[in-house]
């Protein structure tokens, strides 16, 4: 491998953009494709396969042995509101091995005394998310259920088609946030990728219950999201 | 978001060791069958002085492939190793999971 490919990968790596390694496995020949750009015409399937599944493997091209390998970003969850629920998310969220980071602007909430393990930033979503943009790989998790802290993020991450868009609220809060998203211009089909009320129907009652539900829905969205489809993300 | 580089990244231990000036070589797991403990895909990076980062076998191979490693960037000419219970070699360095794994040796040029 020449160093120049692999400052390429790591590179694609750093910057959360999924890539895909081609090695000729003959005579050492690599090569790094990013999801995104376009890939040569007889490798095209094999990478896209690649990109969607996540898996590594041998293939056998007009008789050559390559070796496709592929790195996708770790998959990581954005919660809005440093609320009681995001307090036990960012416990379960460590143990089930994902990255987490709380944005809430209100620094009553937003203490480092109340979230000791994860990044915290007490600042409007307004002003973080533009330099630290939300991705395919990332779930997003609205807890404030105050539209003037949730609505933009919720926008935002529909747009960025993150694998997961949760909202907490009661079913008359969604229906209000649903009127107020197509007013504002959101496509009916994106409003409708929305999960709420937030996390799998278990019956969840106190905060770590419901953040067991919002994380357990999370995993299943990352697991059973559809290869094919064009949003939704963490393919 | 904003994650300090892993130092127990193979890649990225891989592109530190060489922009220090050193002679490095890259292992990654390129098949496996039955119980291999690392799936393919997994790295493990390899200096001249036999330094190492990663795994490709959760330990069961590595000193196998690291000492085929230098004599790799040595020759700068990769490899494909294999192990595996019904092979001589692997039952001497034990991989005693049972499985079967193949190994894709390269020199990081350039």
């Amino acid at each position: 491998m020449e160093r120049t490919t692999l400052k390429a990968i790591n590179a694609a790596r750093a910057a959360r953009r999924a890539a895909v390694v081609v090695t000729d496995l003959s005579d050492g020949a690599s090569q790094v494709f990013l999801e995104g750009t376009s890939f040569p015409q007889e490798w095209d399937s094999l990478i896209v396969d690649a990109l969607r599944s996540g898996r590594a493997g041998i293939a056998a091209v007009e008789g050559r042995s390559l070796f496709i390998n592929v790195h996708l970003p770790p998959p990581r969850i954005v919660a809005i509101g440093a609320v009681h629920i995001s307090q036990a998310l960012a416990e379960l969220a460590a143990v089930a091995g994902f990255d987490m980071t709380i944005i809430d602007p209100r620094t009553a909430f937003a203490t480092a005394e109340r979230f000791s393990a994860v990044e915290l930033l007490a600042e409007w979503p307004e002003d973080v998310l533009p330099s630290r943009p939300l991705d395919r790989y990332t779930a997003l998790a609205a807890l404030t259920h105050d539209p003037k802290i949730d609505d933009y993020p919720i926008r935002t991450a529909l747009e960025a088609g993150c694998f997961y868009v949760g909202a907490l609220g009661s079913r008359k809060t969604h229906a209000a946030r649903v009127e107020r998203l197509g007013q504002a211009g959101v496509p009916q089909d994106a409003i409708g990728r929305i999960k709420a009320p937030i996390g799998l129907d278990i019956g969840a009652a106190s905060p770590s219950e419901i953040a067991v539900a919002v994380l357990a829905e999370i995993i299943e969205a990352m697991r059973r999201r559809d290869p094919t489809g064009q949003v939704g993300g963490a393919r | 978001m904003s994650k300090e580089p892993n130092i127990l990244d193979p890649l990225e231990i891989a592109e530190t060791w060489c922009g220090g000036g050193r002679n490095v070589a890259l292992a990654t797991v390129i098949e496996t069958w039955g119980s291999a403990p690392r799936r393919v895909g997994s790295h493990l990076v390899i200096d001249d002085e036999g330094n190492f980062q990663g795994s490709v076998s959760g330990g069961c191979v590595e000193g196998a492939v690291i000492a085929e490693a230098m004599e790799i960037i040595e020759s700068g000419i990769p490899k494909i190793l294999e192990f595996g219970v019904a092979d001589e070699t692997a039952w001497r360095v034990g991989l005693s999971c049972g499985g079967r794994i193949r190994v894709y040796v390269e020199r990081i040029d350039g």
